[in-house]
């Protein structure tokens, strides 16, 4: 069973995205803050990642920096799922080596599932 | 150590508030401080010719320096202040922009799960208000995007990136995204194509924008139908938007791509809209080297037209 992690400060996106991708067969973990979202890709490996931007703690750009930096987790693919759509952040996030740059509020969920399955099957 | 030296380093600041060189409050203070201090040395060198006493020549020196300083002083004070209010207002727009699309972006994906019968099957007399909510999020989700749209207009922040693209399958796909609307107005779409025009080079989603904000006002103000017509006409491509509804009354034309403006017959039909459709529209249009312009007659309809380079 392919591994999501999701580092999202909203709860209810957390259970949105958590309800969906696990009907999808995935197996979710959550964390809530930048600093738990890098422990855990650290400590879990997943398949996939999908990391907000604004998060307490530290911020979504430099957890994909320090994704990317380090060995045991560049190769895992990162999909930036954000509300800041100003061109900066984006070039940033694709410098940094994201996957894929998704602005929450112009998609919908079944777009966003989709996105998943393009990236990892 | 680091953070000592970026104090000092005034293009960093300069960075920092998005600022050319010469709007750059830090730069300029230093380029005024090299000026006066060129200006007291050559006063002095002068003054010395020319003036016997020389503690005279010392004074006057001096009180030009003073001078000088709160001269310089005052005007880079000012300009920081200014860099500094536009800097707050970006981030302010950055933030707002955020906190307001966090709780749409919940509502948006909440209510499209309980829709989509994942989590439960939903009755009908539900789903229709569901629909609603989903509708009325979607319309708040629209205005935060104009507002902010509007907003970077204002800053000149506002960003092209031009691509190649198929114009047709653009067209299209707007197109088909306005036949549900039409469709419960009981209004017809009429599109008329260029079959000249294939690949372009323009923003795609600049002109996606500009062509819905125009049918959008087409169908609002529009009775039975609206006409859409593209042309190629050198190296530009013009767009032409038709409806046959109430008309811009001739004292309220020339107001009409001012912002939130909206003119008395459209507010009398009770109508919704943000009022910033045209602002937005006729700002990425001329930004991106472009025309836009409308003729039209009250009770009769009317016709917007715009031109944008295609190469």
């Amino acid at each position: 069973m392919k591994t999501i992690l999701v580092v999202e400060d909203e709860g209810a996106l957390q259970k949105a995205l958590g309800d969906v991708l696990s009907q999808e067969g995935f197996e979710v973990i959550a964390a809530l803050d930048g600093e738990l979202g890098l422990q855990l890709a650290q400590d879990k490996k997943p398949n996939l990642i999908l990391l907000d931007l604004i998060l307490p703690k530290r911020n979504g750009l430099d957890v994909l920096e320090a994704l990317k930096k380090n060995s045991s987790t560049k190769d895992i693919p990162v999909i930036v799922l954000t509300n800041l759509e100003d061109m900066k952040n984006i070039q940033r996030a694709v410098d940094l080596g994201a996957t894929t740059y998704l602005v929450k509020a112009n998609y919908s969920i079944e777009e966003v599932l989709q996105k998943v399955k393009e990236t990892i099957g | 150590m680091d953070f000592a030296l970026s104090e000092f380093n005034v293009f960093h600041h300069c960075r920092k508030y998005g600022l050319s060189t010469f709007q750059c409050p830090h730069f300029l203070f230093l380029l005024m401080g090299a000026v006066i201090i060129i200006s007291i040395l050559m006063f002095y060198a002068v003054g010395s010719r020319y003036i016997a006493d020389p503690l005279l020549v010392a004074f006057v020196t001096l009180l030009l320096a003073g001078v000088l300083l709160a001269i310089a002083f005052i005007i880079t004070d000012s300009f920081q202040r200014l860099a500094e209010n536009a800097r707050l207002k970006t981030e302010f727009v950055s933030i707002v922009s955020h906190q307001l699309r966090s709780p749409l972006s919940n509502m948006k994906w909440g209510l499209e799960i309980l829709l989509s019968g994942r989590v439960g099957n939903v009755e009908k007399g539900e789903a229709e208000y569901l629909q609603i909510l989903k509708e009325n999020s979607s319309r708040m989700h629209e205005l935060v995007n104009d507002l902010l749209v509007a907003s970077r207009i204002e800053e000149g922040r506002l960003a092209f990136q031009k691509q190649e693209f198929s114009l047709k399958e653009l067209v299209q796909s707007v197109v088909v995204s306005f036949r549900p609307w039409m469709t419960a107005s009981n209004m017809k779409l009429k599109v008329e194509e260029d079959g000249k025009v294939s690949n372009v080079t323009a923003d795609p989603v600049m002109l996606r924008q500009v062509l819905q904000n125009l049918l959008d006002n087409a169908i609002r103000y529009g009775k039975s139908g609206v006409g859409l017509r593209y042309q190629k006409k050198g190296n530009k491509v013009r767009f032409e938007v038709e409806d046959d509804g109430v008309g811009i009354p001739k004292g309220d034309q020339k107001f009409i791509f001012e912002r939130f403006f909206r003119s008395a017959n459209a507010r009398r039909h009770q109508t919704e809209g943000s009022g910033l459709g045209l602002y937005i529209a006729k700002n990425m249009i001329e930004k991106s080297g472009g025309s836009i312009g409308f003729a039209s007659e009250e009770n009769k309809g009317s016709t917007f037209w715009f031109s944008i380079p295609i190469t």
